[in-house]
């Protein structure tokens, strides 16, 4: 094996313990892919402040903590405790994942059409393995990003959804990742692969809740690969609980004509970096990224996008927003990519931030690059604090400080969650803003 | 109802008011009138509780209160209404629901129960044509894409339905036309009434014509200078503003 630094010798033991682990071993291409994303891991290290991606982000209080790998374990958890979270009836399929591990007990199967297949990674790489073996990990790349690496090495299980030509799935799939760790301080490498069949349509939802206090870390990588001509919407709902680190990284490649949008909600955790990636490969495709993010006390939110725009014809929109109050730190990075061959892209990115104490930070960057020379391609961000104009106006017509305040806040989220169009998702994230401000039922009823 | 005694205000450490004495009884229709930078939006945004003024003198009595004490809100719950001339766009909070939210603030302070959504909109429908303002304007988000004239007859528009004791109107008539300033106007004389009063803030006597004032002031240099009954407004609008600043500048000279 390589040469370790200290810091990782605890994963490099891990990792030997897990290889020799008879009942993950799987298939053996798998198990080439684990050992060559370790080895690159092992090279690539953490990374510091020094990396460019990771300027704003610290990832020192992970590298600290001695992970022990996250088992199943219920804990308690029933399906009635996890009602609040689960988008009720409006689902055709509920996958639930406990501690990274699929939960037999409490996924559920409502009304998958037929042909579609939404279920546990561990169990496709053990019953059909050939059906995962041209996606898997082929997309999302371990060679730059250590966290992708390091759940490559250690990936096991996940969510494995595959939809073939042609299907219309009209209710959410909904992949819920709930994190039960009690006593120590676990790890998990959540792995998921979505494939969508050409002319087809669905709407994937991924969910992370904490149940606890502890200090865990949630290392998930998601693939998408829609093909030709098809309508997916992804969704994710960080809720972490507050002293968990989550780390993630969702990689999407379109091929032609399709129609792609991504919305990602960061609330929870101590330490949150969500990396997506979308690679539009065919033409006239249209992608959206949506993010939305609120954060205080001493969170830290750092989102990275990265369009590339490598065929022409495609637009791609991209809009996320920000609300930061206490010592909170956000950052946001997007990338936009426009390859020589991509003439006639429009590409619009933008970026808006909400500073609600003096505390809180926020560094944004946007980045175009741009290799083609027949291209729209927009970008702007800001940050301010709330109007201390629109305040007094609000005042001034008998409505309190506070309700003010939280009004004019809300109506700042209300743009994102206007777009929602997976209602049990809008009614949470309604929910969950209005618990966080003050005031907020007051607001609720005024908006 | 409102009495100002020796009233000192300073923005950005500049004082513009520099001792307003002014007494307005129910019923009554006050124009203050004045060049520009003579402190009259101050005046008005002192009155309404903005706080980026700073009061350094002087007070201030509602209907026998310490007006200065009190937080924007409560002054607008105790009955002063604020028409601004720069009225605030808010997006993403509609007109009809940040109304509904005032008004019911106002009510639960006077005591009276809030209304509920189908009492509101009959309310908001009757005041809504007070001022002939289009309905939609209630759904979208307040004075977002407004043009001028709408943002006045909203402002106008929801006086009328918070229905105040106290009325402040900063500049209402300012960039209207003809037919908007007459709609303003008609909007602003259904609510005169014996127990209510108005303070008109104009730097044009036109307004003035449309309402009709019971007294006139003339501010310069953060003072009232000058007062008189309507046919003040006449003659200011005869003779200009310079004539007011030649005399006040010789009553200067004479105190020196």
């Amino acid at each position: 094996m390589v040469e370790i630094s200290k810091e990782l010798e605890n994963y490099l033991s891990d990792f030997e313990r897990f290889e020799k682990n008879g009942a993950v071993k799987g298939p053996s291409w798998v198990h080439q892919i684990r050992k060559a994303a370790f080895a690159r891991f092992a090279a690539l290290g953490f990374p510091t402040t020094r990396h460019e991606e990771w300027k704003y982000t610290s990832v020192a209080p992970i590298v600290r903590v001695r992970f022990q790998p996250a088992a199943y374990e219920l804990g308690g958890l029933t399906a009635a405790r996890l009602a609040r979270v689960t988008l009720g009836e409006g689902t055709c399929a509920q996958l639930v994942f406990v501690n990274g591990c699929y939960s037999r007990e409490l996924s559920f199967f409502w009304s998958l059409p037929e042909g579609v297949k939404a279920g546990s990674l561990a169990a496709a790489l053990y019953a059909d393995p050939a059906g995962v073996e041209p996606y898997l990990a082929r997309y999302a790349s371990y060679q730059d990003h250590p966290f992708v690496a390091l759940n490559t090495a250690f990936m096991e299980d996940g969510a494995f959804v595959y939809i073939p030509q042609g299907k219309i799935v009209e209710e959410p799939i909904h992949l819920l990742f709930v994190s039960t760790a009690r006593g120590q301080s676990t790890v998990s490498y959540p792995r998921n692969l979505i494939v969508v069949g050409n002319d087809s349509q669905a709407t994937i939802v991924e969910s992370y809740v904490g149940l606890g206090n502890e200090v865990y870390f949630t290392d998930v990588v998601s693939e998408i690969l829609a093909g030709e001509n098809t309508v997916l919407a992804h969704y994710k709902l960080e809720q972490e609980g507050e002293e968990a680190f989550h780390i993630a990284t969702l990689q999407t490649h379109l091929d032609r004509n399709c129609n792609f949008s991504s919305h990602s909600i960061a609330l929870g955790g101590a330490l949150v970096r969500n990396d997506v990636n979308a690679v539009l490969e065919g033409e006239g495709s249209e992608c959206t990224l949506n993010g939305f993010y609120m954060v205080t006390g001493r969170q830290h939110v750092d989102n990275h996008t990265r369009i590339d725009h490598v065929k022409p014809h495609c637009s791609s929109r991209e809009l996320y927003k920000g609300v930061l109050d206490g010592r909170s730190r956000g950052v946001f990075n997007g990338k936009i990519y426009v390859h020589r061959a991509a003439q006639k892209t429009d590409a619009k990115q933008t970026n808006k931030n909400l500073l609600l104490s003096e505390d809180a930070v926020i560094n944004t960057k946007p980045q175009l690059e741009i290799y083609a020379d027949d291209v729209k391609c927009t970008h702007g961000s800001t940050i301010g604090q709330l109007d201390q104009d629109a305040i007094f106006y609000l005042r001034s017509r008998g409505i309190g400080l506070e309700a003010a305040r939280s009004l004019l806040t809300y109506a700042f989220a209300s743009e994102m969650i206007s777009q929602i169009k997976v209602e049990p998702i809008r009614a949470q994230l309604d929910n969950l803003l209005m618990t966080r401000l003050q005031n907020g039922s007051h607001a609720k009823d005024t908006l | 109802m409102l009495e100002i005694k020796n009233l000192h205000a300073k923005v950005d450490n500049k004082e513009i008011l520099r001792g307003i004495d002014l007494t307005v009884n129910a019923g009554e229709i006050h124009a203050v009138m004045g060049p520009n930078a003579s402190g009259k939006s101050t005046l008005a945004h002192v009155l309404a509780g903005r706080e980026a003024y700073e009061v350094t003198a002087g007070e201030v009595r509602y209907e026998g209160k310490d007006l200065l004490t009190m937080s924007p809100e409560d002054r607008a719950r105790e009955g002063i209404f604020l028409a601004f001339q720069y009225p605030v766009e808010i997006p993403g909070v509609s007109t009809a629901y940040f109304l509904k939210a005032g008004l019911n603030a106002i009510r639960k302070h006077r005591g009276l129960e809030e209304l509920d959504a189908m009492d509101f909109l009959t309310l908001v429908k009757e005041k809504m044509k007070l001022v002939e303002m289009d309905q939609s304007l209630l759904n979208r988000p307040i004075n977002e894409g407004f043009s001028g004239g709408e943002k006045k007859r909203n402002e106008i528009f929801q006086m009328a339905v918070l229905d105040p004791k106290l009325t402040i109107l900063d500049e209402t008539d300012s960039g209207l036309d003809i037919d908007a300033l007459r709609i303003v106007a008609n909007g602003v004389n259904a609510l005169r009434s014996n127990d209510r009063a108005m303070i008109v803030i104009t730097h044009y006597q036109r307004l003035l014509n449309y309402i009709v004032p019971d007294y006139v002031h003339v501010l310069f240099d953060g003072r009232i200078v000058k007062s008189g009954g309507k046919a003040l407004a006449l003659e200011l609008e005869e003779k200009g503003y310079d004539w007011i600043k030649a005399k006040a500048e010789s009553a200067q000279r004479m105190f020196a």
